[in-house]
């Protein structure tokens, strides 16, 4: 399936693509998964362990960033435009496909994608599934009282392979970003270009 | 799609659990083996990685060696007394070699340890009929630890100033930690200043957040670990 050249999005103006709502999700989100990211290097990485020390206090920051870390899409549940985003990011088409093909592989040239595109959409479910996990494991090492004993010598192993999996995708997700300030600005100030959105979103009708 | 993609994560996740002791005996052994041939020390920061970790409950810990380091022993004894580190160097030391197991996990196999019994101190001050118990501190200023004076009086329980043959460097609690080789490591207190012998057991700094006073390897915390001695 080939982008839709009809009735492309003016170049020159400015597209909405986020409200306060989701912009205030993201942030609050990223925050939260950046004091988790930190406090869980402090924790594991030796040589910063024994340059901020502190066990206990990091320990506490840590578990109750990782327990808030739901909440802001929790709370982003409200907003309309954050659920509508929420079902463009479930939906699979078929250029989503042809995305992910063209980006597997390397290829050169213009990919379709909605709104989100194919990366996008794996990215978004797969890191809320880690969350998820990260949440249930990480609780069955805090609480240690309430899961059977094997279960959390368990937990802890997913605990530590799955955070190390996640920093690295993270730093993927960091870095894709890093490399283009259009799609931050879309992120800070809530609108892109049209050139921009056209470009890497042409299936995206705003 | 994407709620697949969730669910398939979540799926796994529980499935991780589900097979980890399997899948972690064969990270074990794969990463030790790897370890061993590893001259970038990056294999050490992969989880199950093998090695120590450094904890520390203070932000930071002052440096003790020969010629400011003092290990005092008080409390319900008949003679009170302060070592230097050349004076515990100067006592009959035992080198034991047992595996060490953090109540976090981690274990590291076959430890060479070297110090001076803690029963040998204990004799020499002169421990009085009303005493139960023997408690720790540490010149991080925050970290305790207690003993029953039964546990304290085991010949596995070490005044260590030798870990791996090789003096306690700063980082693994030198020049002096205590060493309870029975018992998981947060009860070998790092950096250690001071041997009170009590009427009885205080929880330590870890005990009072929630571990085990009688922390012995397998049969506490809630873990099933191989006992180490």
């Amino acid at each position: 399936m080939s982008p839709r050249a009809d009735a492309p999005a003016p170049s020159d103006s400015r597209v909405r693509r986020f409200s306060r709502a989701e912009r205030l999700v993201h942030r609050a989100t990223a925050a939260l998964m950046g004091v988790c990211v930190v406090t869980a290097a402090c924790l594991y990485v030796p040589q910063l362990a024994e340059l901020v020390g502190r066990r206990a206090l990091v320990v506490t920051l840590h578990q109750w960033s990782g327990l808030l870390l739901p909440v802001p899409v929790l709370a982003g549940l409200a907003s309309r435009a954050f659920r509508t985003d929420l079902t463009h990011l479930n939906r699979w088409g078929p250029h989503d496909r042809v995305w992910l093909r063209s980006a597997l592989r390397r290829l050169p040239g213009p990919r379709p994608a909605a709104k989100f595109n194919a990366g996008q959409k794996i990215y978004a479910s797969w890191i809320a599934g880690a969350t998820l996990v990260m949440l249930g494991t990480g609780l069955m090492m805090w609480f240690t009282h309430l899961t059977p004993l094997v279960w959390r010598t368990s937990a802890t192993f997913v605990h530590d392979w799955l955070a190390l999996t996640i920093g690295i995708v993270l730093a993927g997700h960091i870095g894709m970003a890093l490399g283009d300030p259009e799609a931050r600005k879309g992120l800070r100030t809530g609108s892109v270009s049209g050139e921009w959105a056209g470009r890497e979103h042409p299936l995206w009708r705003p | 799609m994407g709620r697949r993609v969730l669910l398939g994560t979540l799926g796994l996740g529980a499935l991780g659990v589900v097979a980890a002791p399997t899948l972690q005996r064969g990270m074990e052994s794969f990463l030790g083996a790897a370890a061993d041939k590893d001259p970038t020390g990056l294999t050490g920061l992969l989880p199950n990685g093998g090695g120590f970790r450094y904890y520390s409950v203070t932000s930071s810990v002052p440096r003790r060696n020969a010629t400011n380091y003092r290990l005092t022993v008080d409390g319900l004894v008949d003679r009170p007394a302060t070592y230097t580190l050349d004076e515990l160097r100067a006592l009959p030391q035992t080198r034991m070699v047992r595996d060490v197991q953090c109540v976090t996990g981690w274990r590291v196999p076959d430890t060479p340890f070297e110090g001076v019994r803690l029963s040998r101190l204990l004799d020499a001050a002169g421990v009085r009929s009303s005493a139960r118990a023997v408690r720790f501190k540490c010149f991080d200023g925050a970290y305790t630890e207690s003993l029953t004076l039964k546990q304290a009086r085991r010949a596995d329980v070490l005044v260590a100033l030798r870990m791996q043959d090789k003096d306690l460097s700063h980082s693994h609690g030198g020049p002096v930690r205590l060493y309870v080789a029975p018992m998981y490591f947060y009860k070998s207190a790092k950096w250690l200043s001071g041997i009170t012998v009590t009427e009885k057991v205080e929880p330590g700094y870890w005990e009072e957040r929630g571990y085990d006073v009688d922390a012995w390897v397998g049969r506490s915390n809630g873990r099933d670990d191989e006992p180490t001695s």
